[in-house]
């Protein structure tokens, strides 16, 4: 057990390192579209929209925390695929003595990481928007939840796609569309039926519904977190599956 | 010892007809690679030396056939025979956002060396390969020379008893070239086991106890360099090689 910690340790001081050097430059570029969001969205457009818990700004800050912990966690492991493709180090840790594993957790941690600091960066700003939200372990858990479902899935698209541009596609035709219909800006039930209940399987959407109902101090909505459960187990099992594909 | 029996590497590829087909990689291949010697694998462009390297290191599966290290099979104990191992590969493939020693550090890590021999190894090999002045160099900027010795440094820090080198010296100036000959007769005197893979004649000539001869996948010859020149009457290796691999793409080819 010691071992395959101390390889997952590994896995993810590596990452941590290279974070480490590039922090300020990390922290004041997941500031932008943040800002950008409760600019546009809270105070230009929100203040002429009222929902039913009131301001368009509390209601907006769960699904701005969902939507930026997806696509931050995604793009922090999309670098594995060039490791993979381009600067084949991914070798380095296919010939190493370590348990394979190790690897797709020690990556996907890193993800999180990446996730939550930016996620920490939104609630700041938040805060000093005059948003009201209500935090709490559990909101905690399901940011995680959000990261490592979509770290897992940033992982198998790194392990599957064979070009740059593959990768990009992902972004644009699937996280972008996620992003906005996610129940992110405005609640699912305003689509039309057919495209609600594809949207409602998503796993955006159900992180969407719970970080709003804890911001709201609603009752937690449990079938969205065996949702997100299921999603982030699923999506581990495939990215350990192609990674050990790559030696096939 | 490794021990390879009946090796076979097929790839899916397309035919001329366009139809799923496999292209065979490597084709029933058997060898016995002694503890302690310097193994070259010989072979043109496309002969499957890459492929025999990453099967022998568990970076690809083999179609069919066995390998086996001191006698144990590699299926089923990867963990424990990559312990033993250090590969040196073709083409440079460091971890592109490290440092020289962070590379170094990061294969130490993988090898579970604690901090105080990780520290020591790193000192002592870059010393070795004479890199210790850009310890803190991101390697983007080295030379190709100075990367192809930091892949030997850094294959070496875990102290592996085999070494594997995929064309070590492909693409360096004769400089270059010699000061990494040197290099593996050092490891080999160690008692280090060097399986290394080369189209440069030369270069097995100079560095192996014995070489196998690949074309097209196929096993055509074994033996030590002096031997193969006496059994097939040649002044040189090269001409040994070139009998060899024309014959086989001859009989290809017809």
């Amino acid at each position: 057990m010691g071992r395959i910690l101390a390889d997952i340790g590994t896995v993810f001081w590596r990452d941590w390192i290279v974070l480490r050097r590039r922090l300020v430059k990390f922290i004041l570029s997941r500031m932008v579209a943040p800002v950008l969001y409760l600019v546009a969205f809270g105070w230009g457009l929100g203040r002429s929209i009222q929902v039913e818990s009131g301001s368009y700004l509390d209601f907006l800050v769960p699904g701005i925390l969902a939507l930026n912990s997806m696509n931050i966690s995604f793009n922090s492991i999309t670098p594995v695929h060039a490791e993979r493709v381009y600067h084949k180090s991914l070798e380095e840790y296919i010939i190493a003595p370590i348990w394979p594993d190790a690897f797709v957790i020690g990556k996907v941690l890193a993800a999180v990481l990446r996730g939550l600091i930016s996620s920490a960066i939104i609630l700041l700003l938040a805060g000093a928007f005059g948003a009201n939200f209500s935090f709490s372990p559990l909101f905690l858990l399901v940011l995680v939840l959000n990261c490592v479902v979509f770290a897992e899935i940033g992982f198998l698209a790194a392990m599957k796609l064979s070009t740059y541009e593959t990768m990009a596609q992902v972004n644009t035709y699937i996280l972008l569309p996620m992003s906005f219909l996610c129940g992110t800006f405005f609640k699912t039930a305003a689509l039309p039926e057919g495209i609600r209940h594809f949207i409602e399987l998503l796993p955006l959407t159900h992180t969407s519904i719970l970080l709003r109902a804890l911001s709201a101090g609603e009752a937690l909505p449990w079938l969205s977190l065996m949702v997100l459960l299921a999603y982030a187990f699923l999506c581990f099992w495939l990215g350990r599956r192609a990674f050990r594909q790559l030696t096939c | 010892m490794i021990e390879i029996r009946c090796l076979v590497k097929k790839f899916p590829h397309k035919d001329k007809q366009g139809k799923d087909s496999f292209r065979t990689a490597v084709d029933n291949l058997s060898l016995s690679i002694g503890s302690g010697e310097v193994f070259g694998l010989l072979g043109p462009n496309g002969a499957g030396k890459t492929t025999t390297i990453r099967m022998l290191t568990m970076q690809t599966k083999p179609t069919s056939g066995n390998i086996l290290y001191d006698g144990v099979e590699v299926e089923g104990h990867e963990v424990e025979i990559k312990s033993l191992i250090g590969v040196v590969p073709q083409h440079v493939n460091f971890d592109q956002d490290l440092t020289v020693g962070e590379n170094m550090e990061l294969h130490g890590r993988l090898h579970h060396l604690t901090a105080p021999e990780r520290r020591q190894r790193i000192a002592e090999l870059l010393d070795y390969v004479e890199l210790s002045e850009v310890v803190n160099d991101g390697v983007r900027r080295l030379s190709g020379g100075m990367k192809r010795r930091l892949l030997i440094a850094r294959a070496l820090i875990h102290h592996p008893r085999i070494l594997f080198m995929d064309e070590p010296t492909v693409a360096l100036d004769p400089q270059v070239r010699r000061r990494i000959w040197e290099l593996v007769r050092q490891m080999a005197s160690g008692g280090v086991t060097v399986f290394l893979t080369t189209h440069y004649i030369e270069e097995a000539e100079a560095l192996c106890d014995r070489v196998a001869i690949l074309s097209k996948g196929k096993l055509m010859a074994v033996d030590s360099p002096a031997h193969l020149r006496d059994n097939f009457q040649e002044a040189n290796l090269e001409e040994v090689f070139l009998k060899l691999t024309e014959e086989k793409a001859g009989r290809g080819g017809a």
